[in-house]
């Protein structure tokens, strides 16, 4: 049995000057490549398979698995440079577990980047940072410089002929480039749109070239599991969601915060740890991992937070961000806020996000002014169904998420605001053109 | 009505538009406008980190706001002169994204969180508070609207990514954590008297062009810069509370087991 909390990625965050390379070499850091770099490149791909690591993007997808797809060999798409490209563009509402952990420890991504390159047989790495993240880019910048200098990147890496150079890449404010291909096409000085899948990006990702796209935490993982091996990664979490996992726990608790514990934890055990409900006042509803994952109410407090228990009661696991709201929150007021957030930033690719999104948000912005209809619920659950699945990409499935599960478990919330009964507590402040469309 | 050409009759032959073809030799520095000699070397440095030039495009956007403080047209030629597109290509890349300003900032930006968790929390009414107090003439200032004293550029956000410590402000991108009405209040006032209050976590503030420099990758001191709090209360509550109850991740072995073998 683990304890609750098991810090690996966070252990370094609370040393003094945690984020230079002195204290990351001093807490044991950059030993894991040097092994690495002396291994067979499949070897490493394999350990990462055995170990069970799965994205920390949001979709969990098998990270061993995913290095496997890139091509090698002499021929054909094997022949063409290799990319990696790290997806640091955090901005899902809720999630903040991204930025901390590059202010905090840049070089576990740094040495992770190493490790995965080599691994993949890439020769250049971008981190593409949301803009918004100024410092993290910063500290991961001087994080770069110290690892040049000490020659752990550039020409021929510690003396085995491998180069390695990596940028970092700041974003310009648009959350369509967390998804892989947006990114990617935001990367080569394009309008960040997602792409046409397949091909994915395993073959014809940067600049048409074979890539992995992966999210901070998981490469951060990456020396963790070199040093460690795969027994000590699955010593944590789940058969099928192993290791530990950065819960960031957000709004009416008493102590909200970053918590690094096992997957498989459940809201109960955390709200635990973070001294329960803010002023006592009752748990409403909650997200799982970020806003595009359906809602859950106090009725799931104890569904293991892994991918396959979050799946199983109806959402997913996302981000882990787990933003917790009281009774005073009003949902329809929620849900028209993310709705409003999915609708700025859809990018207007394809057509039942761009107008989808539009007219949800038209719809729910009448309901809180108290001049919907009990049609208008119907109406928005139709535009829903003609969203998810029929988009570009996962944005568009994201944001019917809160309306349909805020449908789904407060129905009777929408009712009432149709049939003009007072208010709920929040919607009257908050219909102001506060968050209007920019 | 229209002709088979798709042209409609009244307006006769269009003129061919101007700067559709990019026509400057590659090798001549680009300076033009307001881009000196040091802003075409930092250009010219940005485009060779990147296997392909064009990967240097929104780095070089911000290297124009840090010059504009914002990307007039003339910027737009500029990135385009480097990197060799035509002045759409850039303008729809420009357009795409909210960082990049279409017109003059203030000073400072100041961005407001008013995504659900910030705007439950407090975010909606400091949005509210601070239009209200950097309008003029009673007419509260609008988003992306600067201030009448140049001071400030006011916006609304969407998730900052810092929700463990709602509601959020940042100013030049710089976070200041778990605001309210009042702390905001006093924050704008002391950037309006031209202090510079010190972010919660983030580097001491300077102002929106020199942050848009470091967004495009130049740093001029990085080495004072990455210094700065960033591990709040927050940041630290788990590894903190395990540091206080013993608990810990189980222990790696001594010595990195041997790596499998590809199956």
């Amino acid at each position: 049995m683990t304890d609750p909390i098991t810090p690996v990625l966070t252990r370094r965050w609370a040393e003094p000057r945690s984020w230079s390379i002195d204290t990351y070499e001093r807490t044991g850091g950059y030993q894991a490549f040097r092994d690495a770099l002396r291994a067979d490149p499949d070897e490493l791909i394999q350990l990462v398979k055995d170990s069970g690591l799965r994205g920390r993007g949001g979709a969990g997808f098998p990270t061993g698995m995913k290095w496997g797809f890139i091509p090698q060999g002499p021929t054909g798409a094997g022949a063409k440079p290799k990319y990696l490209v790290i997806n640091a563009d955090e901005g899902e509402p809720g999630t903040c577990k991204d930025i901390p952990t590059m202010m905090a420890d840049p070089h576990s991504l740094i040495e992770g980047c190493i490790i995965t390159c080599y691994a993949i047989r890439a020769h250049f790495c971008a981190i593409y940072v949301r803009g918004e993240a100024l410092h993290p880019i910063r500290r991961l910048a001087n994080a770069v410089r110290e690892a040049y200098a000490k020659g752990y990147l550039g020409r021929d890496i510690l003396g085995t002929g491998y180069d390695i150079d990596i940028v970092v890449h700041a974003g310009a404010g648009a959350y369509i480039c967390g998804e892989e291909t947006a990114l990617l096409d935001s990367l080569e000085g394009r309008r960040g749109q997602p792409r046409l899948k397949p091909p994915f990006p395993a073959t014809a990702g940067l600049y048409a070239s074979p890539t992995v796209v992966n999210n901070v935490e998981t490469i951060a993982s990456v020396p963790f599991i070199v040093t460690g091996g795969s027994d000590w990664f699955r010593s944590m979490g789940t058969e099928k969601s192993p290791g530990p996992k950065i819960y960031s726990v957000s709004g009416h608790v008493e102590r909200p915060g970053q918590i690094e514990a096992p997957l498989g934890t459940t809201l109960r055990q955390l709200l635990e740890l973070c001294g329960g409900m803010k002023d006592g006042i009752p748990l409403k509803f909650w997200t799982p991992g970020g806003s595009s994952t359906p809602l859950f109410t106090a009725e799931h407090l104890d569904v293991p937070l892994d991918f396959e228990g979050a799946a199983a009661a109806g959402s997913m696991l996302g981000t882990t961000a787990v933003q917790v709201f009281n009774e005073t929150v009003s949902v329809p007021w929620a849900v028209m806020k993310w709705t409003e957030f999915y609708k700025h930033e859809s990018c207007g690719k394809c057509t039942p996000c761009r107008e989808g999104t539009y007219w949800l948000l038209q719809i729910l912005e009448r309901m809180l002014h108290h001049e919907g209809t009990e049609e208008d619920i119907e109406t928005m659950l139709d535009i829903c169904d003609n969203i998810l699945g029929r988009s570009f990409c996962a944005l568009g499935d994201g944001a019917t998420s809160p309306i349909t599960s805020g449908i789904q478990y407060f129905r009777q919330e929408f009712l009432d605001l149709c049939a003009e009964q007072p208010a709920a507590k929040m919607s009257d402040r908050d219909t102001a053109p506060a968050g209007a469309m920019a | 009505m229209t002709l088979p050409e798709g042209m409609p009759e009244a307006l006769g032959p269009l003129d061919k538009p101007e700067e559709v073809v990019w026509a400057g030799p590659a090798d001549q520095p680009i300076v033009g406008g307001v881009f000196d000699e040091v802003t075409s070397t930092r250009a010219k440095e940005i485009i060779a980190r990147y296997p392909q030039s064009r990967s240097a495009l929104l780095p070089l956007l911000h290297l124009v706001q840090s010059v504009e403080g914002h990307v007039s047209q003339d910027g737009i030629r500029f990135c385009a002169d480097a990197l060799e597109l035509t002045t759409a290509e850039v303008s729809a890349v420009v357009t795409f994204y909210t960082m990049y300003k279409r017109t003059p900032c203030g000073e400072h930006l100041v961005s407001v969180c008013t995504n659900t968790l910030c705007a439950a929390l407090g975010g909606d009414a400091i949005y509210r508070r601070l239009q209200e107090k950097l309008g003029t003439d009673g007419e509260p200032l609008g988003h992306e609207e600067t201030s009448a004293d140049g001071a400030i550029t006011l916006e609304h956000a969407e998730c900052l990514a810092a929700c463990d410590l709602a509601p959020v402000i940042q100013v030049n991108y710089e976070f200041y954590d778990n605001q309210d009405v009042d702390k905001a209040e006093v924050l704008v006032d002391a950037l309006r008297r031209g202090e510079k209050p010190h972010p919660t976590r983030g580097a001491a503030l300077t102002d929106f062009r020199t942050v848009e420099l470091e967004l495009a990758g130049i740093f001029p001191d990085l080495a004072a810069s990455v210094e700065g709090p960033s591990e709040a209360p927050e940041t630290l509550l788990g590894v903190t509370m395990a540091g206080d109850r013993g608990w810990a991740a189980p222990a790696m072995p001594d010595t990195p087991p041997a790596l499998p073998e590809k199956k």
